[in-house]
């Protein structure tokens, strides 16, 4: 499990849960990608880490509490994806 | 030297084409949807946002539903031989490329029926005739959107209603109006639309297109070649997905971060401001031709009904000796012959000789018209 440490304003530090969706293609990663920054959303696109997936392609990172408006976004534009997982 | 060869490719490029291929070339030049790295995945963003472009540009909201492919060539004969089948009726104007024509009479030695609609001497089709040529059997109508010989504009919004009225899909090719003629996917009950890069889209050669409506069950039309996507490594089966189904092997990436420069360029300009540019450019040259005693100008009258492409022929010359003189004499470049298209000029009387023919794009002048007129006018006057 990959824990990102997220510092904020008052000092505190919390950590800041990732997941990533899995795509059946480039394509559909790109799409999401695009989509979700014009909801400024944040994300990052990577390879697909090995124990999720055997493809060679890249899926989309973004932070676990965004889950319901990321879902949101790739039903409301029809993008198919395989999965969602926390890391 | 004035170039009048636009409706065989664009010349010159808007300089920001040139800089987009330099800078992927030089600080991108991943494979896009094949890695991981970053620079895989910059080349794969490239792809999306030229097809981002080409949605905005053609008002479909489904980027993926639009392919890239090598030219309006491919995308026309994917769809014709993915959908048609033996027993299958097709429908097509008397003024088609043989980009059409030929894919059409290579089906039907296999058993499509071919039904070619005879358009007026001025290259004009009645809807109408159209609607009436509509069999129980018809599986597919294709058109020109405009003619690559006369400029001349088909009424595709109406035949595409009634297509759309008699639940048959509806392929257009915009070879020559993608980017100097607006077109709208839904307005013009367009379902398939196949488009070229280099010409008014200004990007390279080997770029071009395909745009799939959300009517179109791409189920219906098999993909010409299949092969490695970047996609479903793990299986040996070709997708079934967009745009995966339709572009094996890897893209010509180079020529579509030129494309997208280009469909920038024209999106940032107002394809509005292109066409009255270029229609003022075309009423110029008209008038200036019809001033010539000699001269036989084709197509319909005016520029309401036409892109920037005029043909013509004169009393005393072949059109070969034209363009030679033109050449050689005056530095004008342009095309003479039949252009690909032995069925339009049949149609408007000018087949075998052909014709002159002067295709504009925006970057031509109002002094480059003038100086044209003037060839024209001292060449048929020699004799």
């Amino acid at each position: 499990m990959i824990i990102i440490m997220n510092r904020k304003v008052d000092g505190m530090t919390e950590p800041l849960q990732k997941s990533v969706v899995i795509f059946y293609s480039t394509s559909a990663a790109i799409k999401a990608e695009s989509l979700a920054k014009k909801q400024s959303l944040t994300v990052k696109l990577i390879p697909v880490p090995r124990h999720l997936s055997s493809d060679c392609g890249i899926c989309l990172s973004f932070n676990s509490n965004d889950i319901q408006r990321m879902e949101g976004i790739l039903n409301y534009n029809k993008i198919e994806y395989d999965s969602t997982y926390n890391l | 030297m004035i170039y009048f060869d636009n409706a065989a490719t664009s010349y010159p490029k808007p300089k920001e084409v040139l800089e987009a291929i330099i800078d992927f070339t030089n600080n991108i030049g991943g494979s896009p949807g094949r890695s991981g790295h970053r620079l895989s995945i910059e080349a794969a963003r490239i792809l999306y946002q030229c097809r981002e472009n080409l949605a905005e540009l053609f008002n479909t909201s489904d980027p993926l539903r639009i392919i890239f492919t090598l030219n309006a060539t491919e995308s026309i004969n994917l769809v014709l031989k993915g959908l048609l089948h033996a027993g299958n009726h097709v429908i097509t104007s008397s003024m088609e490329h043989n980009a059409v024509m030929r894919p059409l009479r290579e089906l039907e030695k296999c058993g499509v029926q071919v039904q070619i609609v005879p358009c007026s001497c001025d290259g004009y089709l009645d809807p109408l005739d159209i609607e009436k040529a509509i069999k129980k059997n018809t599986a597919l109508i294709i058109l020109n959107h405009a003619s690559n010989v006369t400029g001349t504009l088909l009424p595709i919004r109406s035949v595409g209603a009634i297509a759309r009225k008699r639940n048959i899909l509806f392929l257009v090719d915009g070879a020559q109006t993608a980017g100097t003629y607006p077109i709208d996917i839904e307005k013009d009950n367009i379902d398939l639309l196949a488009f070229t890069g280099h010409k008014s889209l200004f990007g390279p050669t080997g770029t071009g297109g395909l745009v799939i409506g959300e009517k179109v069950d791409i189920n219906k039309i098999a993909p010409l070649k299949t092969g490695g996507t970047g996609s479903r490594s793990e299986s040996e089966n070709h997708p079934d997905f967009l745009p995966d189904l339709y572009e094996s092997g890897t893209s010509n990436i180079v020529g579509i971060a030129g494309l997208k420069a280009g469909i920038r360029y024209i999106l940032k300009r107002g394809i509005t401001e292109i066409r009255q540019q270029e229609r003022a450019l075309t009423d110029k040259l008209i008038s200036g031709l019809k001033e010539i005693p000699e001269v036989i100008l084709y197509g319909k009258e005016g520029t309401g009904n036409r892109v920037a492409v005029v043909s013509f022929n004169t009393r005393n010359q072949s059109p070969s000796d034209i363009g030679l003189k033109l050449d050689e004499e005056y530095d004008i470049m342009c095309r003479v012959g039949l252009h690909c298209s032995p069925a339009s000029h049949r149609t408007i009387g000018t087949f075998p000789a052909g014709t002159v023919r002067f295709s504009l794009s925006v970057f031509n002048t109002e002094q480059e018209i003038e100086k044209a007129v003037m060839a024209v006018k001292n060449i048929t006057k020699i004799l």
